[in-house]
């Protein structure tokens, strides 16, 4: 076997190995949570969230954009994914737009009052992916009526 | 390996995250969170909306409607928009559900069951139109942080539930009441539960109106799960803020209810006009009160393409917060001049009204047709996007659709 194919192979079960090592961890230590507090997942009907478990599918990119998060595939993605969508969804960054002094701004408010931790070096690097790829655009005063679709009217 | 793999896992910490990339500073999450990346719910079959909805955000749960969605005089849950600020209440036991009426203000506290509320007190049924604060956002320069919302973020339902005076006058308040504030039984986003994910309030003029309603029914129903259930406040008119779902407490205060969103700038807009992309100080944001004069074009759909010679039928809502709309016009040529439309009174104070009118087009071309509506005050819609402020609220600009004349 030559050593490319061994070390292919060898990653392939590492990262099965390691899955199922995570799985298993992560059932047991929600059994011993569910033991110690009955009621976890007890959800309701209207909690049918679905969570991804294979973590290439959710590294997925098409036309640059992150496929799982909608986010832009830049550099800070994985920053981006990790921090800024344990608490809200993606769609709440990807639908605004600032500058890098707004960013900044949002991300303070967010640490003064909705428990976001200290982001340490990688806030430069998060605030330069959001300020690049989600920067205002001059709209100014009112603008053109966008995206129409045309159809006819009959009566 | 590009990435590696983390697992941050403790033995209690609920369950752990696998990240396709480090969390750097993962000492410093909470456990317990679970990246939304790895959510994929489906808003329409959980809330029974439409599928034309469009979904702003999905943690929190925000979704909105368009203009054409809008056309029933009675908005159905499928077209009613959503906006939550934290994470909707779970195992919802109704007959545990309690009401408690407590603060500075109050004589003794009290608390009430759902029966003991539907039992002891009049129902009455109201129109109210609700609409979020932050509706138009999306066209604000320079852009304004929150939700993008565009043109759905309103509706006017049928509410069936208990006048909020009524409860108070049974609880007993003492005269230096000033304001209410709701609690209510959502959580918020970080999972902390010392933080609670909105309450405010209104003064007490507007807590005391025959309008503003402990509503248990929407639309001759229960209210849905997303707009409140079991128990909901219904404050017409005002920022649908206002309108605390999931109510189980509600303080009548002896000071400008404090809760959260309740302080600048949340919910509030300069208390002197200021130019595009200033910074302002919180003790200059005053609290938004009765929402502006506003009104939506839901019939026809934009994009409408008619023959030459026919005419076309428009209908709408329009709608003035505390106030009443007393005329409608449209305009076919960018506000040039405008014709007035029918439109009827409300159904009852703080409902919104319907308008209609018959348009008429001079020869071929790309028209666009513009409504405008005015209150009894005689203040009228802009046709721009009115004064700027630091969070997007309060956008009333005329509201528009294309249509090409063949």
């Amino acid at each position: 076997m030559d050593y490319k194919l061994f070390t292919k192979r060898v990653k392939h079960i590492y990262k099965y190995l390691f899955v199922l090592f995570a799985a298993l961890t992560i059932g047991s230590s929600g059994l011993i949570y569910k033991i110690l507090n009955p009621s976890f997942l007890s959800f309701s009907e209207e909690d049918n969230t679905e969570t991804y478990t294979n973590a290439e599918e959710f590294d997925n990119i098409e036309n640059n954009i992150h496929v799982a998060t909608g986010f832009k595939d830049d550099e800070g993605l994985q920053l981006v994914i990790a921090n800024c969508t344990s608490c809200h969804s993606a769609q709440l960054v990807t639908q605004n737009r600032a500058t890098k002094e707004g960013w900044l701004s949002i991300i303070r408010w967010m640490q003064e009052t909705q428990n976001l931790w200290d982001l340490g070096n990688n806030e430069a690097i998060i605030v330069d992916y959001l300020a690049k790829n989600y920067a205002p655009e001059k709209k100014g005063r009112r603008q053109a009526l966008q995206q129409i679709e045309w159809y006819d009217l009959e009566d | 390996m590009k990435r590696r793999h983390f697992i941050k896992n403790t033995v209690l910490g609920t369950t752990a995250s696998i990240l396709a990339s480090d969390i750097v500073f993962s000492s410093a999450i909470p456990s317990g969170y679970v990246p939304i990346a790895f959510q994929e719910p489906d808003p329409y079959t959980l809330f029974g909306k439409d599928k034309e909805m469009t979904s702003l955000n999905n943690k929190p749960w925000n979704i909105e409607a368009k203009a054409h969605l809008l056309d029933d005089k009675i908005t159905p849950n499928k077209y009613m928009f959503i906006r939550n600020n934290g994470i909707i209440p779970k195992n919802i036991d109704v007959s545990k559900w309690v009401l408690t009426i407590d603060g500075e203000s109050v004589t003794k506290s009290k608390s009430y069951s759902l029966a003991d509320l539907k039992a002891k007190f009049k129902q009455n049924t109201y129109q109210l139109t609700l609409e979020c604060g932050g509706n138009g956002r999306s066209e604000f320069n320079p852009p304004a942080k929150g939700n993008q919302w565009t043109t759905g973020a309103v509706s006017c339902a049928e509410w069936t539930g208990i006048r909020l005076k009524d409860i108070l006058e049974d609880v007993g308040i003492k005269s230096n009441a000033v304001y209410i504030g709701y609690h209510a039984a959502d959580t918020h986003l970080s999972g902390d539960p010392e933080k609670e994910p909105i309450s405010r309030g209104v003064p007490m003029h507007k807590a005391l109106q025959d309008e503003t309603l402990l509503a248990f029914e929407m639309n001759g129903e229960d209210i849905p799960l997303a707009h409140g259930y079991p128990l909901r406040l219904v404050v017409g008119g005002w920022p649908a803020s206002a309108s605390g779902k999931w109510v189980n407490r509600i303080s009548v205060r002896n000071k400008i209810h404090d809760g959260t969103k309740m302080k600048a700038p949340a919910y509030r807009v300069p208390c002197k006009p200021v130019a595009p992309g200033e910074t302002v100080k919180d003790e200059d944001m005053c609290i938004i009160e009765s929402m502006p004069v506003k009104s939506l074009i839901t019939y026809p759909k934009t994009g409408a393409m008619i023959k030459k010679g026919k005419q076309l039928n428009i209908r709408g809502h329009a709608w003035a917060g505390e106030l009443v709309v007393k005329a409608m016009e449209y305009s076919i040529d960018f506000g040039s001049t405008w014709k007035s439309c029918d439109i009827e009174n409300p159904v009852n104070r703080l409902a919104w009204q319907h308008f209609k009118a018959s348009v008429n087009f001079p020869k071929k071309g790309y028209y666009e047709v513009w409504a405008r509506a005015t209150a009894s005050n005689g203040v009228s819609q802009p046709m721009l996007v009115p004064g700027w402020n630091p969070k997007g609220y309060l956008n009333n600009a005329c509201h528009r659709i294309a249509v090409i004349v063949k």
